[in-house]
């Protein structure tokens, strides 16, 4: 299968860097796949996994909270606000950050803030119960 | 000429100072390290950041839709000041570099005529600044509280920009911090963020991009977030620039200190010396007397 360079950088470090088979980004108008060859594509990224593939069956998550994707020539870029890999997650880090975004949703007044702060609630309340907390 | 006593206790006062210069200078360079790697690990977000920038908005003409952020308000009339230094001192010309930088890009725009208001970052700026600047100052951001420097520090300082641009009270945003080198050289830097100043793209990529959502809605969504990056970015460069100065000052002092103290010890040394031999004479003129 084809490879294509992604990158995963947060503002404290870069997480992944390398050739990767595929990567499902949580993109704000719904999840998309990312192959080899994606044509050049800029799109912004809401509350949820984001699932790197670099062989079949082989798949690693990353819980990432807003961001942008960036697809070009030279691969992927994911530049996240947040990103916490699947397995540094613990009940104590998504608990904070559901408080986190519900005192976001308590403090705009934006309907768009508010549906994006909603969406986050649900997406990371979906992210604990996926992982069994 | 100071008495023997005099001289020990100065003596002892010297090294206990060096002592303490000895003990900063080792936390510092604990300190350094920490906040090196937190820079460095964070330039990679920052320049992929400006990179993504600078794809979109080349493919972007300036117009009457264009975020103000990028386009600017069409006016310079009202600067704001953003001077980041540290909460403490003891770190040499660290915070006054950066201040000086500042007072004179304040006093450059004020003699043309323009107005100037400034938020500093951190207690020491300010206290350098208000002498000259009392009115001028909107805002004192203290970050003492503060650990370890996050994220949310930059976007909370951001959230504070940008309030205050919304609210029309500035046309350009300049910020001012100290970049990182080495640990002997920091070069204050006086950086614009707003309107933001767009890298030329590589010119690698003719090729037309998808957007989603909407061009411009990214471009909204992506300014602010690339305010807040390089106003996080100037934080962490200068937490790595105080403690890198703030190590090269306290070894210079400890080595001073040091210095002083085989000066002192020589004339504590000498004036014994000539204590005994004047008693000797005294003793032996004494029993030539007899």
């Amino acid at each position: 299968m084809a490879t294509f360079t992604f990158e995963l950088v947060s503002p404290e470090r870069v997480l992944f860097s390398g050739a990767v088979d595929a990567v499902v980004l949580p993109a704000t108008e719904g999840d998309m796949t990312i192959l080899a060859g994606h044509a050049p594509t800029m799109t912004a990224l809401k509350t949820g996994f984001l699932v790197i593939t670099s062989n079949p069956g082989n798949g690693r998550r990353i819980l990432v909270r807003g961001g942008f994707a960036d697809v070009n020539q030279n691969g992927l870029t994911v530049l996240a606000e947040r990103a916490l890999p699947a397995e540094e997650l613990t009940q104590d880090i998504l608990d904070r950050e559901i408080l986190q975004a519900e005192m976001a949703y308590d403090a705009t007044n934006e309907p768009a803030a508010k549906h994006a702060a909603e969406s986050a609630v649900a997406q990371l309340r979906e992210a604990k119960a996926a992982l069994n907390f | 000429m100071p008495s023997l006593k005099d001289l020990r206790n100065r003596i002892a006062s010297v090294k206990a100072t060096q002592k303490i210069t000895k003990a900063m200078q080792m936390v510092a360079a604990a300190k350094l390290r920490r906040a090196q790697t937190a820079a460095e690990a964070a330039r990679p977000y920052a320049e992929r950041m400006s990179v993504v920038l600078g794809n979109l908005a080349s493919g972007i003409t300036v117009g009457p839709e264009t975020p103000r952020l990028l386009a600017g308000t069409g006016s310079d009339r009202v600067h704001l000041l953003i001077v980041c230094t540290a909460e403490r001192g003891l770190c040499g010309a660290f915070n006054s570099s950066i201040a000086r930088l500042a007072r004179d890009h304040a006093n450059r725009l004020m003699a043309e005529g323009k107005t100037v208001k400034i938020i500093c970052v951190g207690k020491k700026g300010y206290d350098v600044l208000r002498r000259q600047f009392a009115e001028q100052i909107i805002e004192l951001i203290d970050l003492r509280s503060v650990r370890q420097l996050s994220f949310e520090q930059g976007d909370m300082i951001a959230q504070k920009v940008l309030a205050r641009f919304e609210a029309g009270e500035f046309d350009v945003a300049t910020l001012f911090y100290s970049r990182f080198r080495s640990v002997i050289a920091q070069i204050p830097t006086a950086q614009q963020i707003i309107p933001a100043q767009i890298e030329a793209s590589t010119g690698s990529s003719d090729a037309v991009y998808d957007y989603e959502p909407e061009e411009g809605e990214i471009l909204t969504t992506l300014l602010p977030r690339n305010l807040t990056v390089q106003i996080f970015r100037a934080l962490l460069e200068n937490a790595a620039s105080e403690q890198g100065a703030r190590m090269s000052a306290m070894d210079n002092a400890t080595r001073n200190a040091g210095e002083m103290i085989k000066k002192q010890t020589m004339t504590y040394n000498r004036s014994r010396q000539a204590m005994i031999t004047k008693e000797l004479i005294e003793i032996i003129s004494g029993a030539e007397a007899l």
